[in-house]
């Protein structure tokens, strides 16, 4: 048997936040985090968490898992538990809104700050807009962001300015456009994010790169924007 | 008054995935005042899952492809109960579809030309079936549903399109005149309930394959347009037909694209022999989707299959080597290594047929509007009410679904929808009156439910009902069985209506929400039921042991399941073109 804490809370019965310890048989099986999730929801139905995919593309199911945060369908006990228990807590640094459920709209805040879409105002070809291979190859790494907020809930400075601050995921968002050689929008993009919070409260702790469940990695990205804000600059 | 507080808009649609958000995009652009009502938020949808591509003749891969022999493919794919009309639409709007999203900033990865690049998927050809394998599908990587999803989202959000995010709809609101109002739902965070009338209600609400314990499908994807549209009286067409998807990954269900087969992989039985060869002589392991998973299941009820159990068979890519792999399919060597242990570069990956995709769905034009049948049978337009993409049954996709032609549905069929909406709010439509009687009906269910003192919980029945569904109408269907089937399902009617739900409380109560779910996968599940026993023939995806033959005299037709009778009627196919003779039934061979 194994012990599963997992951090509640009902805004609608609960005067603070606690940690409920379920015993749980895994029937020896290496299942993932979201799986005994599900099952205790069987047995508790008042348990609450987000879900879709079980499959580690939509991004619903980010947790805080024994201490790291990534998302709980694929996450497998075997790297999970520690000492015959696992703890589980809602993704850190966002207010709570029941148990494993966070309120995400300052995180998405930060993501449509950064105009998360392609600007281009020339006529756009009868076909395709033409791009090379090599071009199209400087947006992988970037584009598989599922919006998860792993990162950004993972980041101190994130913790510390999360309205000013944009975060690693929204940055990583920036320089997925910033790198199209489709998008003509790099002056305005540039020019929105030449502050000293936006992109610069980034002190490259890498936390983002070490939870990211798709193994993406923010602080490069970030990287590269500051050196097109310094040339830009120049 | 009614205690329930109202909001409106000129537009609203159900549903925050790729049809519902193309759809979105068109009416927000031309300034309408336009909401997506959408229980998860917009880049959570299942559209996210798809991999392999939009398949599209838009000529790269191949100079002198035409959208003909895509529609050629496409009907035939359909085994000819798709309608012509609208796959004729699909296929010769499909290239403009597909550059607009382009233009919007979707990744596609490129060819040495710099065009989009294609791959081949199952059921494709050049000239009409004559000029073997075609390479049609516009991929970007094996992440395309992702890339698509993400682009659309962005795109509204440039448009101000208004996101009710985690909102639930519940039901539909019909007014005095039967023409539909808009729908009760719930904001899932307050647990508030409100009315959200409109002058246009676009259902966008996707599939439903969680009514089969086994599906590639997302846990969100209950069927709640089939639910609601059911429930007011509505007809579906053609829901018997289900796609499996031959490889899901044995155990898990997850998805492994058939793009691994158009790259070059093939399935192999326990003996290590490439069965398909045998089934499928010309196009092997790129038949349609239906002749390869009913390959795979014969080969396994026949000892053929692998692994102790012998219960499914492997999918071998490791020959296409490591780079290619890396480049073209790295998704999938993510999902391998996780959910099957197995890395794709040395080792093959156990596969099984799945449940994946819903043929059928709510009557549409290509207009999106949705139909239901007058007392004489003839096709009649439901004021106010449009479905588009897996909730809708166009009907492009017929008794089988050729890969990537999902893909290409929601973006043409979102588009087509806004674009006729559009042009009736240009027109002048208005609200349509309502009383509080037409509000409480919209109310009742939820209110049942949330008043329920005993029953059982809905994990429970849920997992009886997917039990029922996949030991029934699976893969290969049989009549006696079929009517055992529907007889537990009569009896797991009221248990479903009973559901008990112990959590009263409003705050994000996914509990409630489930309940609703349950009671969505249910109707969509008996309708299933219904018309598959009722269809007398093997036809696409649904194969009959006791009806062994494709029946053109008495099932050259849609099947049309009636929620009052709970029986199924007959439905003509479209087969009215504007630019070329109808393609006549013929023997499908691969």
């Amino acid at each position: 048997m194994l012990t599963v804490s997992v951090y509640r809370y009902n805004p609608d019965i609960d005067y603070e936040p606690y940690m409920q310890d379920f015993s749980f048989d895994d029937e020896g099986k290496d299942m993932m985090v979201l799986d005994v999730l599900e099952k205790l929801k069987v047995i508790d139905p008042t348990l609450v968490f987000r879900r879709s995919c079980r499959e580690g593309v939509c991004g619903s199911d980010g947790v805080n898992i024994s201490g790291k945060n990534g998302l709980a369908c694929i996450t497998p006990l075997s790297e999970a538990v520690r000492d015959n228990k696992l703890v589980i807590r809602p993704l850190p640094g966002l207010p709570v809104v029941r148990d494993l459920v966070i309120d995400m709209t300052q995180f998405y805040a930060q993501y449509e700050k950064i105009k998360p879409y392609m600007m281009n105002d020339s006529v756009p070809p009868e076909k395709e807009r033409l791009q090379s291979q090599e071009d199209r190859a400087k947006l992988d790494g970037l584009y598989e962001c599922i919006l998860c907020a792993c990162c950004s809930t993972a980041c101190p400075s994130f913790w510390w300015n999360p309205d000013k601050f944009i975060g690693p995921s929204g940055l990583l968002q920036a320089y997925r456009f910033l790198a199209d050689s489709r998008d003509t929008g790099t002056k305005e993009r540039l020019t929105d994010l030449q502050d000293p919070f936006s992109v610069f409260r980034c002190h490259g702790i890498m936390n983002c790169v070490q939870v990211c469940p798709k193994g993406l990695n923010p602080t490069k990205a970030i990287g590269h924007i500051r050196s097109m804000l310094v040339k830009d600059s120049l | 008054m009614s205690k329930v507080r109202k909001v409106e808009f000129d537009a609203v649609i159900v549903g925050g995935g790729g049809s519902g958000m193309r759809a979105a995009l068109q009416l927000a652009q031309s300034g309408y005042k336009t909401a997506v009502i959408t229980k998860v938020f917009p880049t959570r949808s299942h559209t996210v899952s798809a991999q392999g591509g939009i398949t599209c003749a838009i000529a790269s891969e191949d100079p002198n492809d035409q959208w003909e022999w895509h529609m050629y493919d496409t009907v035939k794919g359909s085994d000819y109960i798709g309608d012509q009309e609208a796959i004729e639409y699909m296929c010769q709007t499909g290239p403009q579809a597909v550059f607009e999203v382009e233009h919007m900033g979707l990744p596609f990865s490129r060819n040495e030309s710099g065009r989009i690049y294609q791959r081949p998927f199952g059921g494709q050809s050049k000239d009409f079936g004559n000029g073997g394998q075609a390479a049609r599908t516009c991929a970007a990587a094996d992440r395309t549903g992702h890339a698509l999803l993400h682009t659309l989202y962005q795109g509204n959000l440039k448009n101000k399109t208004v996101f009710l995010t985690e909102w639930f709809a519940v039901d539909i609101v019909k007014s005095d005149d039967a023409s539909v109002a808009g729908v009760i739902a719930i904001n899932i965070e307050s647990g508030e309930t409100v009315f959200v009338a409109s002058k246009a209600t676009v259902f966008a609400t996707g599939g439903a394959g969680r009514i089969y314990a086994s599906t590639t499908n997302a846990h969100i994807c209950t069927g709640d347009g089939i639910g609601m549209a059911l429930r007011a009286g509505y007809p579906v067409q053609d829901i018997e037909m289900w796609q499996f998807h031959p490889t899901g990954i044995h155990g898990a269900g997850t998805l492994v694209t058939e793009g691994c087969r158009g790259e070059g992989g093939y399935l192999i039985n326990k003996d290590g022999e490439r069965f398909m060869e045998r089934y499928a002589p010309n196009a092997k392991d790129l038949a349609g989707r239906d002749v390869v998973a009913r390959s795979m299941v014969l080969e396994i009820l026949e000892g053929r299959g692998c692994g102790k159990d012998g219960d499914h068979v492997y999918l071998k890519l490791d020959h296409l080597g490591e780079e290619t792999l890396n480049a073209k399919l790295p998704g999938i060597l993510e999902l391998s290594r996780t959910f099957a242990h197995a890395d794709p570069v040395r080792e093959p990956i156990p596969v099984v047929p799945t449940c994946h995709y819903m043929m059928g769905g709510i009557p549409t034009n290509v207009d999106g509007q949705a139909l239901t049948l007058d007392s004489e049978g003839n096709d009649k337009v439901i004021d106010g009410f449009f479905a588009c993409g897996e909730a809708a049954c166009v009907s492009v996709h017929g008794a089988n679904r050729l890969g990537g032609n999902s893909l290409l549905d929601l973006i043409v069929f979102g588009r087509a929808s806004g674009l006729f909406i559009e042009n009736q709010l240009k027109e002048g439509i208005s609200h349509k009156s309502v009383s509080n009687d037409d509000i409480e009906q919209g109310m009742n269910r939820l209110n049942k439910i949330n008043n329920s003192k005993s029953g059982e919980k809905a994990p429970v029945l849920r997992s009886e009902l997917q039990t029922i569904m996949q030991n029934y109408f699976g893969v290969f269907r049989r009549g006696d069985y079929m009517k055992k089937g529907i007889h537990k399902l009569n009896d797991l009617k009221a248990r479903v209506e009973n559901v008990h739900l112990e959590d009263k409380s409003s705050a994000f109560n996914t509990a409630r929400i489930e309940a609703l779910e349950l009671q969505n996968l249910f109707e969509t599940a008996y309708a299933t039921a219904v018309a598959a026993e009722g269809r007398t023939e093997s036809r696409g995806a649904h194969a009959r042991e006791d009806f062994q033959e494709r029946d053109d005299d008495n099932w050259l037709c849609h099947s049309i399941y009636m929620p009052g009778k709970r029986e199924i009627g007959k439905r003509a196919v479209n087969m009215t073109l504007k630019t070329m003779k109808p393609f006549e039934p013929k023997v499908r061979t691969y």
